[in-house]
Formats: C-alpha cells, structure tokens, sequence
C-alpha cells in the first residue's frame, strides 16, 4: 500500500472532518474563553460565614471603636462601631487601612537577633525561649553589676496596662528613665497642674460650644480623636457656629473654618495673649472662674497692647478687636490649641495663654467649654517592693533629667535624651527598651537620635513593625498587632468624659509574635528575686482582668467603660504673672532668611505607625510624587529664589539639608516654607520607604525655657535651586 | 524545452497512465480508507483521548458516606448546608460541625479513621473539592433558589444525598471548574436538570420560570448583573 499525496490529504480531510464532528474545537474554544477571561493566577477571596467581631482602635490615641468584619477566620473590613460615644460608626482613613498593617508585609515575624553590622538588616530568627534568654541576661548583668539606672525604656504611651507593666518592669528594675514619646499631652498636663493646681487633663465639649477659636489645631486633620472631629466640624457646619482658625498656612482645617487668620508662625501665643487684653480692657471677662488675676492682668495690658501684637502676629489690630469682641460674647465660646494633630508639646506659655482666654469667658467646666479632669485611675497595683540593687538605681537621676532643677514642671523629655546620650547626661546608657515608639524616625533631629542609638551597647525593640528604630535594635521582640491582642485604651484626646475602651484579639495571631505584657511578665519572672515579686500575675489576661476589676465584665461586653459624670480636678484658673518668652525658631535670620514649618495631614499617619500602603495612595501628587517630596512655598518666595511649580530645591536648615521639589500655594505666607510630616522613611515596606523628606531630619527640638519640653514650631532655613 | 521541462512533462505522462489504468481501481478506495482512517482517529481524539486529556483526576481527602449520614439526621440536606442567620448558605460543613458528633471515631471505617486521626485531633479544616462551585465571576445565592424561589436541592445537585462514596474529584485542566459544571457529556448533552451548571442551564431556567425574570427592560428576560455583579 503506497501512501501518497491524495490518500495523505484524504487522510487530513477526514481528520478534519471528524475533528468538527467531535467536542474538541468547541469544547476548547469555550474553555479557553473561560481561561482568558479569568486568569487562573488573580486571586479569589475564599467565601465563608461572615461575622463581625467589635474592638478598639490604638493607631492613634483617639481609640475609636471598630467593627471588623471577618469571612471565616481572616479580617477583611474595618468599619467604625455603630453608637460607640467616640466615633459613631466612624472611622478615619488610618482606621480603615489597619489591616495592611496585619498582613502586610512590614510586620517581623518572629523574634529575632541581630548578626550583621548594625542597621544592616541581618538578622537570625531565633526562639521566644532564646529571645528571652538574651534579654533577661543582659538586663541581669547590667543590674547585678549595680547599673540597673543606666537602662531606659520609651514608650509611645503611658495609658494603659501595657505602659504601666513596662514602667513597672523599670521600677522594679531600679531604673529611673522610663520617658514617654512627647506630644502635647506634655504640655496640657503642665497647664492643667499650673492653673488648677492639680493633675489631670483637659477635656473639650466641643459638640455644645457656639464659638471655636482654634490656634492651630488641626480640626480635620488629626487633632484629638479625628473621627470625632470630623463629627464636630460637621455639627458646627449644621448649627452655624463659628469657627476661627488661627494658622500660618491654609490647612484643611483652616479652609473649612469660617474665617481663616493668617498670622506669623510661632506667634499664637502672642494673638492669644493679645486677644486676653483686649477682653480684659474692654471689659468683656467673666470674673467667676479667675483666681489672682489681678497681677496677670496688669502684665498683660502693659505687655500685649493692640498695636504691639498685631506688629508681632501680622494680624490686623482691627482683626484682633473682633476676634476679641466676637469670642467673648459668644455664649459658650471654646479656644484649643495643639498644632496640627498636637504631635509636639509646644511652650507652656502658649498653651497655658489659650487655656486662659477659656477661664476669662467663664468656660472651665461648663457646657460647651473646657473641663479639667482628672485622668481615669483604674490601675491600683501595690507599689513595688524595691530590693536594694533597685533603690540604689531608682535614687540615680533621670537621663533626661525630667522633674528635677529646671525641668522640674517635666515628666518626660525625650527630646533632651539624645543630648544626654551623646555626651551631656550624667552617665552612658546600657540599654535602650523601645515600645511603640520610633524615636529613629520620629524625635526632631533624627540624626543625632541616631548618633545616640549608636553609642547603646544594647537595644530590644518591640515593635511589631520593621520600623527605623527597629532596624537599629540588637534584639527583636515583636509584639502583637492591635487586632491580635487584648488591651485596655484609655482615651484621653480632649474628651470631656473618662473613656476606657477594650481592644480584643480579632483574629489570632499571625506570625511568631507575643504580647508584650506577656514578655515583660515572662522577663520579671526569669529574672526572679524583686522584680518577679512585682509582676505576681500568671499571664497578661489574668492581669488585664485583676487591674479592671469591676469594669471587666462590662467591658467584655460593651467594648467600653465610659465615666460621664467626673468632678473636675478644680473649678478655679489662677492666673500667674510670668516672664517666659516666646519659643524662638533655631537658626539665624540672616544666613537662613525663611522659616519652614512642618504640618499635619489626615491622610500622612504619624508617630509610630507608618503610612498604610491604602494611605500614602492618596496623598496628593503635590505632597509626595514618586520618591520626591514636595515643600509649599508662596510664589513670591518662589520668584525671589527663581523657582517655579514642580522644580527641584535643595533645602537647608542648621540641622540638614534636603533635596524637596517646590509646590506654589498661595495659602502659606511669603518667606515661610512648609514641609509635611510622616513622610521620608527609610523603614517599613517598598510602599513607604524612601517617598519624600522626614522633616524631623531638618528641624531640631527647641526647649521651653519654662518646663524643657521640646517647643519647636519650625526653623529658619534657605531655599536654592538645585 | 528545457530538461526540466521534459522531466515534467514525462512525470505528467506517468501519471495519467495511473490514473487511466484498469489496474489502478484501488487507488479510490484508499483515498476513502485514509478518509475514514482520519475521521475515525480524529473521532477517537475528539470524544474519547480529549476528555482524559482535558479534565484531571484528585481523589477527595478521604470518602463520605452521604445516604448514612442522611439516614442519621431529622431535617435532610438542611442538618449539614443550613443557611445562617444572616441568610447566606454554608455550603460545605466546617470541622466544628462534623465534630458535635465526631469527637471520637464513630465507626470502624478506615475513612472515619483519617477523619478523627488527621483533621479533628488536628484540628485542621478537611480540605473538600467542591463538585458544584461556581466561578467567582458568578453571583449564586442559594436563598434566592431554595427559600425565594421553593427549589429542590436534587434540582442542581442531583441525588447526592443518596451516594455512599465521594466519587472523584474531575476538573478542568485550563480553566480549573470542577467537570460538574459542564457536565460529565463531554458533548453536553444533559437528560436532567442537575447533569450541567453553564450559564445557558441557569437562563433555560430562568426563562422557564416566568415573569419574575424580566430584570432587563430590552430583552425582557433577566439581565446580565442578576448573575454577574
């Protein structure tokens, strides 16, 4: 039998024929169709039985409430909890974004020890078993050898269990250098313990006043509890009250006021003070709630003559008379302070100014007006049995020198920590404990907070996050995220009531992480003799329900503790004649003619939490573009140093320089340059990493010469083409 | 002429002398032979050599036994794939269902051995294929069927609930749907309603339903995003 080409083609044809008859091309077509049009690669979310599991937000001291909705056992959705007296059912867009910072990929997974150089990124995995081993070792070397004072620990909070459990692990310890990362919660509790004469915070009704004199306050940007905020500055908008916003730039929070003053940076103070003379020269003060004015008043109506302030603040003497007449005959007016999101403590002087100007209308706990609370005192721990190592310790001074000679009104001054470590406090550190907190990234003048790390023989870091400061560390102890553990959240952030929330564990936990209250009881334990004594509960959750006693169960159900009806710490403001002057940017007007100012945004996180990878998407491409960060300049500055929209500047104050692109904006004062906060980190994720400027690399912290907390509003510095 | 010309012309000559030929008369019944060989290989190809190709075999973790199961519960299908409280169905069991009753070994089998041996002393999910599952390009709600609409699980699923071994798990290699979705006929032919699950089975239906089905104003039949979010 010959094949050839007509029995070959044959062959074909029915081949063909045969193929058309069977499922073959029209099976496939279909399936490929299917394939094309789902590629088998894009992710599918399991489906599952979706629940809701309630808890508390500690991205930021707001602690709002949250509802996170879960397929099975994985978290997909943060929402705000419905009737929660903080938020309402709202949430912020750092809140909304949380669970990146579950899954994403900045979290470290496993406790870990260093084995390259320092801030090489080297690291070993290691066990929980080994971690604390390392750790407990080293802590008893350094105490046996009777140093116990030369380890610190910071912290990002002191409310809470956890915080308290770590200054309690130093007190028992015998180190005195527990230091709280600095906010304005400094300042305000200065002010409260200086007018009231007694400790405790403010707390604003923000929801009943008529009149909001705001210097600085980042109404909708940050401030307080932002989502509670936002709720205020929409209710104002409904009932029509007034709001003044006094603020060197135009700030979200200044567009949506009803009137935008425009005033020198740094000078708030002085409008304040200027707005007191005015009130009390023309006679518009409410005498009830004023202790010994009579001294202060006189200071004030020779010191802060209209004319004077309105030379110093570069607002209008017309302007400030209507500012005056219009905050004191408001019927519930309300003054608040705090730049921005209230990050930096800022003077005494300034706050304690607008604290007064409260007490004059006759607000301080009144509807409406600013309350003077006492801070919710729940955690009643006998107090610690020092052995002898621990007194010998504990009777050392502070490194940051905090409560003691002129810092005497401070509790904490981290911001002197890095001077002290370099060189100027009175003895070396050993070792540096570091919990919720980012010094490295977050302290004014980074570099020098980095030279101080350098010189720690030992760091431990805490952080569940690669982080700046986690990346210096020796060891890793990673401790849970907020929505893998229990923790109670005390809210501050200028409520009028004692708010206690409960963060629960939502989803087990990820990686090889521990709670930190865990650690440091399991570290108490090892370590044994006093300091074991001092830590007598099982676990964290044994302690957690011992400390809340009778609010347990409530708080199991509820999610929150709330405390309406609080007496206020006192009732009288007593007003003190005092010669602290203003807060001067560092630098000298001549060789650094401008002044750059850091501002706050909602959408840049700030402190220790990096920007989510959701966040930094929708920060405007006039803030951040690719790897650059853009600076706010007006454009007469721009015309005067020959720079135009988008074009690239090198930046230099006395404490770095920067390479920024040049956004014009008409908002921000000619000669004054602002730069946003929250950008410009060299830790976390590709998301984040390396976008932008840190400000804190170009501003330095600037004492205040009453307390010594760090005052800072900006710095001078120059501009030029690059 | 050239010499290639020649050679074509006498290679011409060759085969017409074939072709003429009383000798050549099998050269026409080969031609057919090779056209049926063709179509029968490609026949074979097509119906037979495909669908193994095609579609690939995992065995289930271990082989339920739904007629006992059945036999062992008051409320049928509904003991197991209950709808929840907020109306969403939950489709297979999960292990804290399985272990109210099987927290120790229930029988002699050597299935139940591995259940209680791998999954409930682990604590592990049994990783089940779904013989059902619809793509994710498709919006399914099993209430709208049963409660809504009053359907029989046997409708879509077949007598499932009567089989006592878990058949084999077929899905297609380039799309990844379980076989059960086009059908065990590879030419999709059906005789049940249950046999195939493609889009044209839920709009046969559908149409059949009646006038509820009119979402679309144009085409007066349900649209597009009733399925398809």
């Amino acid at each position: 039998m010959k094949v050839d080409r007509r029995s070959f083609l044959s062959f074909v044809i029915g081949g063909a024929a045969g193929t058309a008859l069977s499922p073959l091309p029209w099976k496939l077509m279909d399936d490929s169709s299917i394939w094309s049009q789902m590629w088998p690669w894009t992710p599918v979310p399991p489906d599952g039985e979706v629940v809701y599991e309630d808890s508390t937000c500690t991205l930021c001291p707001g602690g709002c409430g949250i509802s996170v909705r879960k397929v099975d056992h994985r978290a997909v959705k943060i929402e705000g909890k419905k009737g929660h007296p903080v938020n309402d059912g709202g949430i912020c867009i750092l809140g909304l974004s949380g669970l990146q910072l579950l899954y994403g990929p900045t979290r470290i997974k496993s406790p870990m020890k260093r084995i390259g150089e320092r801030g090489q990124g080297k690291w070993q995995k290691i066990s929980w078993d080994e971690a604390m081993a390392i750790l407990t070792e080293k802590l008893s070397d350094i105490r046996n050898k009777g140093e116990a004072h030369t380890v610190a620990a910071i912290a990002g909070t002191e409310g809470g269990t956890v915080p308290a459990l770590l200054q309690r692990f130093m007190t028992a310890y015998g180190s005195p250098n527990f230091i709280r990362t600095p906010s304005h919660q400094d300042a305000d509790e200065l002010a409260v313990k200086t007018l009231f004469g007694a400790s405790g915070r403010t707390g604003f009704d923000l929801e009943n006043a008529d009149y909001i004199l705001s210097f600085g306050s980042g109404i909708v940007d940050g401030w307080g509890s932002p989502v509670r905020m936002f709720r205020a500055s929409s209710l104002w908008k409904e009932k029509n009250v007034t709001v003044v916003q006094v603020e060197p730039r135009l700030s979200n929070s200044a567009a949506k006021a009803t009137r935008w003053i425009p005033v020198n940076p740094g000078t708030e103070a002085d409008l304040a003070l200027g707005i007191a003379a005015v009130m009390i020269a023309q006679n518009m003060v409410d005498p009830g709630a004023v202790a010994g004015a009579g001294g202060w008043e006189n200071q004030l109506l020779a010191n802060y003559g209209t004319k004077k302030v309105s030379q110093v603040t570069g607002v209008d003497a017309g302007v400030i008379l209507e500012l005056a007449k219009g905050f004191a005959k408001a019927n519930r007016p309300l003054a608040l302070c705090g730049r921005g999101k209230g990050l930096v403590a800022e003077s005494l002087r300034e706050t304690a100014a607008v604290y007064a100007l409260n007490a004059l209308t006759g607000n301080i706990n009144q509807e409406g007006g600013m309350w003077a609370i006492p801070e919710a005192d729940y955690i009643r721990w006998p107090d610690v049995a020092s052995d002898e190592l621990a007194s010998a310790g504990l009777a050392q001074p502070r490194l940051d020198g905090a409560g003691t000679g002129r810092y005497a009104g401070a509790r904490h001054l981290l911001n002197r920590l890095a001077d002290a470590v370099n060189g100027g406090g009175p003895y070396p550190l050993q070792a540096l404990l570091v919990a919720g907190a980012n010094p490295c990234y977050d302290l004014p003048d980074t570099r020098s907070v980095r030279m101080a790390l350098e010189r720690i023989p030992f760091i431990v870091s805490f952080s569940s996050f690669n982080d700046e400061t986690a990346a210096m560390a020796d060891l890793l102890l990673p401790d849970h995220v907020y929505l893998e553990r229990y923790g109670d959240v005390p809210v501050g952030a200028g409520l009028a009531q004692q708010v206690i929330g409960l963060s629960k564990p939502v989803v087990s936990p990820q990686f090889n992480t521990r709670h930190l209250g865990e650690t440091l009881i399991v570290a108490a334990r090892t370590m044994g003799g006093a300091t074991a004594d001092a830590f007598p509960w099982d676990n964290y959750e044994t302690c957690l329900e011992e400390t809340l006693a009778e609010k347990w169960d409530a708080l199991i159900e509820e999610g929150i503790w709330v405390e309406a009806d609080i007496a206020p710490v006192a009732d009288t403001v007593r007003l003190a004649v005092t010669d602290a002057p203003a807060v001067q940017a560092e630098g000298d007007v001549n060789s650094f003619p401008l002044l750059l100012i850091p501002y706050d945004s909602i959408r840049l996180s700030s402190g220790y939490i990096g920007d989510p990878p959701f966040m930094i998407k929708t920060v405007s491409g006039t803030v951040v573009k690719g790897k650059d960060g853009f600076i706010e300049i007006n454009p007469q500055t721009a015309s005067a140093t020959g720079l135009s929209e988008g074009s690239v500047a090198t930046l230099t104050t006395p404490r770095g320089e920067a390479r920024v692109r040049v956004h014009l904006f008409e908002g921000i004062q000619p000669g004054v340059v602002a730069m946003a906060r929250g950008l410009g980190h060299t830790a976390y994720d590709g998301y984040l990493a390396g976008k932008g400027v840190n400000v804190n690399e170009l501003i330095g912290p600037v004492e205040d010469p009453s307390s010594g907390h760090d005052a800072a509003w900006g710095i001078r510095a120059k501009l030029a083409k690059a | 002429m050239s010499t290639l010309d020649k050679k074509a012309k006498e290679a011409m000559d060759d085969d017409t002398a074939h072709a003429s030929g009383g000798g050549d008369n099998g050269a026409g019944g080969f031609i057919i032979l090779f056209f049926i060989i063709g179509f029968a290989a490609s026949m074979v190809l097509g119906w037979v050599v495909f669908p193994k190709l095609l579609y690939s075999q995992k065995q289930q973790p271990f082989s339920f036994n739904h007629a006992l199961h059945v036999g062992e519960v008051d409320e049928g299908c509904e003991s197991c794939h209950f709808f929840r409280e907020d109306g969403s169905f939950s489709g297979i069991p999960k292990l804290a269902q399985c272990t109210d009753c099987h927290e120790e070994p229930m029988g002699e089998t050597e299935d139940e051995a591995i259940f209680v041996e791998q999954y409930v002393a682990k604590e592990r999910e049994v990783p089940w294929f779904s013989y059902s599952r619809q793509p994710d390009c498709v919006f399914f709600s099993h209430a709208a069927h049963v409660v809504g609409a009053k359907m029989d699980c046997v409708a879509c699923h077949g007598h499932i609930g009567e089989s006592e071994r878990s058949r084999p798990y077929e899905y297609n290699r380039l799309t990844g749907y379980s076989r059960d979705i086009w059908g065990k006929n590879i030419a999709g032919f059906k005789n049940n309603s249950w046999d195939r699950m493609k889009m044209d089975d839920c709009a046969q239906c559908h149409k059949e339903a009646g006038i509820i089905h009119t979402s679309s104003v144009q085409t007066q039949r349900d649209a597009c995003f009733v399925c398809h979010k």
